[in-house]
């Protein structure tokens, strides 16, 4: 790793407004953290993102029925593959299945393909996100309790 | 009164409604497909959510996200424009369940009046005259030889599930009829999954006579007077005017109270239309009820002086009608004139950027569109990208203000309709009122044969 693989993630976070990125290669880890001391979640401003790869149409989720997410991954340089799962649906955005529950997922955790990131509430139905691939949850985009629309980015997956 | 509305459409009527809402102080909510994006209703709302990708079924029909849409906004009305969700009975009963104020007539009589065998039925019940039919679909050959018989040649067969020109067949001789029934049920089957066909009277060469309704929740109902709305091809209207140049004061007099009676009868709310055919010697038939608003309702605007999309929020919202029928006056003639993305001779469909888009204003003109310079006609939707309507103090202003406004009319980038609504306002049958639902003939590439399918007619 040097300062070029350095600047380069600084550029892809600074691009895709990550609060948090870490990355581990050949034996070296690199975290990089915007802003103060501890471990912020700052979500990024949530807006639609122009992603020039088709996202994969999603339907909505009936009652009860697992929903998943439309994944694009991003081809940063140097080989790192950032998977950006986006909302399929119209909703509000919930980090943990009930109030003052534990959150499905946090920055730094392992997350499978088919585990539930992320509840988005729409016509008083509980509609899970799941992750549609393997990879390290590098960034949360929405804050709890926020709305979100068709599109809006949720979370960043360091894909392996 | 409303404090703010979604408006559960796109394109030009989406901010029609926004006019409308704005000039009433109440903010508005757009919702809009990935395609739509950049779109001017998107813009001049004052609030906006992405529901879904660029395909209708995904986004403007998508249910779900348009009621997610109307919750994460706290909209407390919905405008559901017209095509799209607009005679959804299902989308108004999601709404009642939500506490969304659906901007229309209640779920049960949108359902009633979607269905054709139905709607006839209580047109007929109501003392409305319905075209002579076989009153529900044909049970075979034999049935339908009989019928065909007891009304009369010619008579059409049409899909009890369809419209839009498929699975209809005229028969013009008795020796014709069970070949034609074949060929409609199989159509019928293949289009609309159901082969159920039923019998009509065929009008031949009607005019398209529709009466614009609007009814309170105070049990107060009027029309609005008519529109003619012959100059169609494959169902598609491309001219419409207001008054028509073939109704006397005294038919529109009794046309207009036989539908108020109507839709007193099912207690009709907010905004209607009820079409009718109108054949050469002055009789009336009754073909359907929109239970929206209209594409061409800003000809009757015109000569009426009526906001009808203001009256629609205000009856939503418990008013009054700011009218009485005998309040309501007809002065001048409107025309619009539909201007859609396509070939002018071939009709193919035109989509692309529009590099410059520029309409002369001036007396008597108005221009409802949501095309720019340097925007996007997408591919996904209808190619309705404009309409242009005119007023004057008679027909003859009206189509000179329309010929001039359309001459003047630039729209760089795409191919529209405009040259061909020019030969429409030169021909000598149009000035002269000579109007019929096979006008457009002349001007279709495809010869009409004999036994042909029933493209052309309305």
């Amino acid at each position: 790793m040097n300062l070029d693989d350095i600047k380069q993630i600084l550029e892809l976070m600074r691009e895709h407004e990550l609060a948090e990125f870490e990355l581990e290669r050949d034996g070296l880890k690199v975290r990089v953290r915007k802003g103060g001391p501890h471990i912020a979640m700052t979500p990024a401003a949530v807006m639609p993102v122009a992603i020039p790869a088709a996202v994969p149409a999603a339907a909505p989720a009936p009652a009860g029925a697992p929903a998943s997410a439309g994944v694009v991954p991003l081809e940063g340089d140097q080989g790192v593959d950032l998977a950006v799962i986006k909302s399929p649906i119209v909703g509000t955005f919930y980090r943990s299945s009930e109030p003052g529950a534990r959150a499905f997922v946090e920055v730094g955790d392992q997350v499978k393909r088919g585990q539930v990131l992320c509840i988005i509430e729409a016509m008083k139905l509980m509609n899970e996100i799941e992750s549609d691939c393997d990879g390290e949850l590098s960034a949360v985009y929405v804050e709890n309790g926020k709305p979100v629309q068709f599109g809006d980015r949720l979370f960043a997956i360091k894909v392996k | 009164m409303f404090s703010k509305i979604l408006i559960a459409n796109r394109g030009e009527i989406a901010l029609r409604i926004i006019c409308a809402c704005r000039e009433l102080g109440i903010k508005t909510v757009a919702v809009y497909s990935e395609a739509d994006e950049h779109a001017l209703h998107v813009r001049f709302a004052d609030e906006d959510v992405c529901i879904g990708p660029s395909r209708s079924l995904d986004s403007y029909l998508n249910v779900p996200a348009i009621i997610s849409a109307a919750e994460i906004t706290g909209a407390d009305a919905l405008h559901p424009g017209y095509g799209f969700l607009s005679e959804s009975a299902y989308l108004a009963e999601v709404c009642e369940a939500c506490h969304i104020k659906f901007i229309g007539p209640y779920p049960n009589v949108i359902k009633l009046m979607g269905d054709k065998a139905r709607a006839r039925k209580a047109m007929k019940k109501a003392g409305v005259p319905v075209l002579p039919g076989s009153d529900g679909p044909v049970s075979g050959e034999e049935q339908a030889v009989k019928v065909a018989k007891e009304l009369g040649y010619p008579v059409i067969i049409k899909a009890v599930a369809g419209g839009g020109g498929r699975g209809m067949r005229i028969v013009r001789k008795p020796d014709e009829l069970a070949k034609s029934l074949k060929t409609a049920t199989r159509e019928a089957e293949a289009a609309f999954g159901v082969g159920d066909v039923y019998l009509e009277k065929y009008v031949e060469s009607p005019r398209h006579i529709e009466i614009q309704v609007l009814g309170d929740h105070h049990g107060n109902v009027v029309h609005l007077g008519e529109r003619e709305c012959s100059i169609q091809r494959r169902h598609q209207k491309l001219i419409e005017e207001a008054p028509s140049p073939a109704l006397s004061e005294k038919q529109r007099r009794r046309l207009g109270a036989t539908v108020v009676d109507a839709a007193r009868a099912v207690q009709y709310t907010n905004a209607g239309t009820f079409e009718f055919l109108m054949d050469p010697t002055g009789h009336f038939y009754f073909l359907e009820a929109n239970t929206r608003l209209q594409v061409e309702h800003p000809v009757t605007e015109f000569v009426t002086g009526i906001d009808i999309v203001k009256e629609q929020i205000r009856i939503a919202a418990g008013r009054r009608l700011s009218v009485r029928q005998s309040d309501i006056e007809f002065r001048g003639h409107s025309i619009e004139c539909r201007v859609n993305a396509e070939d002018p001779e071939t009709f193919v469909p035109s989509p692309g950027v529009i590099h410059a888009f520029s309409v002369p204003g001036g007396p008597g003109v108005r221009v409802d569109s949501y095309a720019h310079s340097e925007c996007t006609v997408s591919p996904y939707y209808d190619s309705l990208i404009a309409k242009i309507i005119t007023y004057g103090r008679d027909r003859n202003e009206a189509i000179a203000r329309m010929r001039r406004t359309l001459e003047m009319t630039v729209v760089d980038g795409i191919k529209t309709s405009i040259p061909l609504h020019l030969k429409i306002l030169n021909d000598p049958d149009f000035l002269a009122g000579k109007l019929s639902t096979s006008f457009m003939e002349r001007y279709m590439q495809e010869k009409p044969a004999a036994n042909r399918a029933l493209a052309d007619l309305a």
